[in-house]
């Protein structure tokens, strides 16, 4: 596992759900099949309100154009990230389109554990909001040893909560890895 | 310390006395449920992850209900249906319910229920957040993601956090214009969307047990919409009696001990609540209709695990008996069930169906359709700038289609009473 986790910050509100993370019309893709499963990336967070879409100021799109990679590894969001439906499809396509960690302050309980579970973001939660400190753009830089978050642009840094149970199923990539290594499949 | 009924099932399945609020555990699960969205990459990645030794854990108790995307002409969507057709019979299992086929029930929740599936004091998982649903008949039900799904598919065991329980007690008797639905929207005005995170929602009082099985199925149904990890109703005589009709499988009734411990309890009188709607973009933007009575409709549509039970219907109906509907009325029955029932169930002579085509409601085949958007083709489906009045769960941007329109989620009355008017309407105008 990276210790140091460095990218731009893509920042969103509160209550995000799985609906504007990956909207239900392009829940019909292949997640194995490498060049189909590229449209979850095409489409991530393609449901969020286009005012909403890369805070403060908004108006900025997750991809770009026809692209199924984001220039923005690293979310930013408030409370509840990942609310509503139990689609894995949704952390999938954050992760098809680039994303290493997301910074909440809190998360949908299905959603925290597809992304620990399945391997595809970690999802960080914050004491504070961030979402209103940091901005859209910003360079930014997570310390996974010392659960710290730097942001490069502003100097400022902020403490994160410690993974606590859940560090060794991301330590070992995923559930199944997780269970392999203790001797439980 | 006592236990609620949501500590005592854990404890259960996880082979251990007592459990805690809090604590990690491994659980036995009793049945894995999935469908056409998330049977497929959890198929996958069962197929992947134990390779050669890929084994199911326990065929009797995967059960699979094609719901989400059945009448579409989308052809990944149909690739979807086969992909669970052909692992359905490659593995010749017993409880999957084909499209195209006698068998073929309609979405998930109900059809659990239904086929007798929902068994007091044991453990069921599904791909799908509203899996929450069976807890109304006193069991621990709740939703998961394809690699977790996968990993009870090989085993027959995930991990948990034991959640903390809220408790809701309803006293009094329901009015006639009210349903569950205005109950359980009020819980979430009350809460918010992320109230219930990682806890467990306990519904109890005299008015949740004068309910019917299908509408308390609508409050737990809609705990995930406070976030919850579940939501329960502990299983009485009527609870018993739905079930025994449905199968002869063995159930064990838990109930939480009177000095068990909540993060904290509500208390409500039915008789003070009045209907309400949940306004854009949120379940839990509770409004009361009358502040938003008069608001111009384009669609109004009754359907979904949430709101297309035989209940809802019969509801629906009481009110909409008799009139014309003056914007377009989507009728979409959960289940093949539902959809005969619709023939069957009378009002004043006349059946459920008869009444809603003579009102020009249009009704369309079992499946959750609209519900979340779909396909383009998917009947119902939200376009630019439309204004709906809905009794589906969720109304985030852009859920039941396009995210140009706005959605208010309320009860099939007041549902029903705004298709006739055109407008948000009170159903006490009506009843």
């Amino acid at each position: 596992m990276e210790k140091i986790i460095r990218g731009k910050a893509f920042v969103l509100g509160d209550n995000i759900d799985t609906d504007q993370i990956i909207p239900a019309e392009h829940l019909v893709y292949s997640l194995s099949d490498p060049e189909e499963s590229k449209k979850y990336g095409r489409f991530a967070l393609s449901g969020v309100p286009l005012k909403d879409s890369g805070l403060p100021d908004g108006g900025i799109p997750f991809i770009e154009g026809e692209n199924y990679q984001s220039k923005y590894n690293i979310i930013i969001a408030g409370s509840n990230f990942g609310c509503g439906s139990s689609r894995e499809h949704a952390p999938f396509a954050l992760q098809v389109a680039g994303v290493k960690v997301i910074v909440a302050e809190s998360y949908a309980r299905i959603f925290f554990r597809n992304c620990v579970d399945g391997g595809f973001a970690i999802p960080y939660e914050t004491p504070i909001k961030l979402n209103d400190k940091i901005k859209t753009n910003d360079e930014l830089e997570i310390d996974l040893t010392n659960n710290k978050l730097k942001n490069i642009s502003t100097g400022s840094e902020y403490n994160l909560k410690p993974l606590g149970d859940i560090l060794p199923i991301i330590e070992a990539g995923n559930i199944f890895e997780y269970a392999r290594q203790n001797n439980m499949i | 310390m006592g236990m609620t009924i949501t500590e005592k099932i854990l404890a259960k399945a996880s082979g251990r006395r007592r459990v805690e609020p809090g604590e990690n555990i491994w659980l036995n699960v009793d049945v894995l449920m999935t469908h056409d969205v998330c049977g497929p990459p959890t198929i996958e990645i069962w197929k992947r992850e134990f390779g050669d030794k890929a084994k199911i854990w326990d065929k009797k108790k995967v059960v699979i209900f094609p719901d989400h995307y059945i009448f579409t002409k989308n052809p990944q969507a149909n690739r979807n249906v086969n992909i669970l057709r052909e692992f359905a019979s490659e593995y010749d299992l017993p409880n999957y319910y084909d499209v195209g086929t006698e068998r073929y029930k309609g979405v998930c929740h109900i059809a659990l229920a239904e086929e007798g599936y929902n068994l007091p004091g044991t453990v069921l998982f599904g791909t799908d957040s509203h899996t929450c649903t069976s807890g109304a008949f006193g069991m621990f039900s709740t939703g998961v993601g394809n690699t977790d799904a996968a990993f009870i598919l090989g085993t027959g065991k995930i991990w948990e956090k034991v959640p903390e329980s809220m408790k809701f007690i309803f006293e009094g008797q329901m009015p006639d214009y009210l349903t569950a639905k205005d109950l359980i929207l009020q819980v979430l005005g009350d809460i918010t969307t992320e109230g219930g995170t990682y806890r467990a929602l306990e519904f109890d009082g005299e008015a949740i047990f004068s309910l019917e099985m299908d509408e308390r199925m609508t409050l737990t149904n809609m705990a995930i919409e406070a976030g919850a990890m579940n939501g329960i109703i502990k299983a009485d005589e009527l609870t018993e009696k739905y079930v025994r009709e449905r199968t002869d499988a063995p159930y064990e009734i838990f109930e939480s001990d009177p000095d068990a411990n909540y993060r904290e309890i509500f208390r409500y009188d039915v008789s003070k609540i009045e209907p309400l709607v949940a306004k854009p973009h949120s379940p839990d933007n509770r409004d009361t209709v009358r502040n938003v009575q008069g608001t111009k409709l384009t669609k109004c549509y009754i359907g979904s695990c949430t709101g297309g039970k035989l209940r809802d219907f019969i509801n629906a109906a009481k009110i909409i008996f008799g009139h014309q509907v003056k914007v377009p009325t989507f009728i979409v029955p959960a289940s093949t069930y539902v959809a005969k029932q619709l023939e069957v169930e009378t009002i004043n002579g006349i059946t459920l169906k008869e009444i809603f085509e003579k009102a020009g409601c249009v009704i369309a085949q079992s499946s959750c359709a609209a519900c979340l958007g779909g396909p383009s083709d998917t009947v119902g489906r939200a376009t630019d700038g439309e204004v709906i009045i809905s009794t589906t769960n969720r109304n985030f941007p852009g859920r039941m289609g396009s995210k140009k329109s706005e959605v208010y989620l309320a009860s099939p009355y007041t549902v029903a009473a705004s298709a006739i008017t055109g407008v948000i309407t009170d159903p006490r105008e009506f009843l």
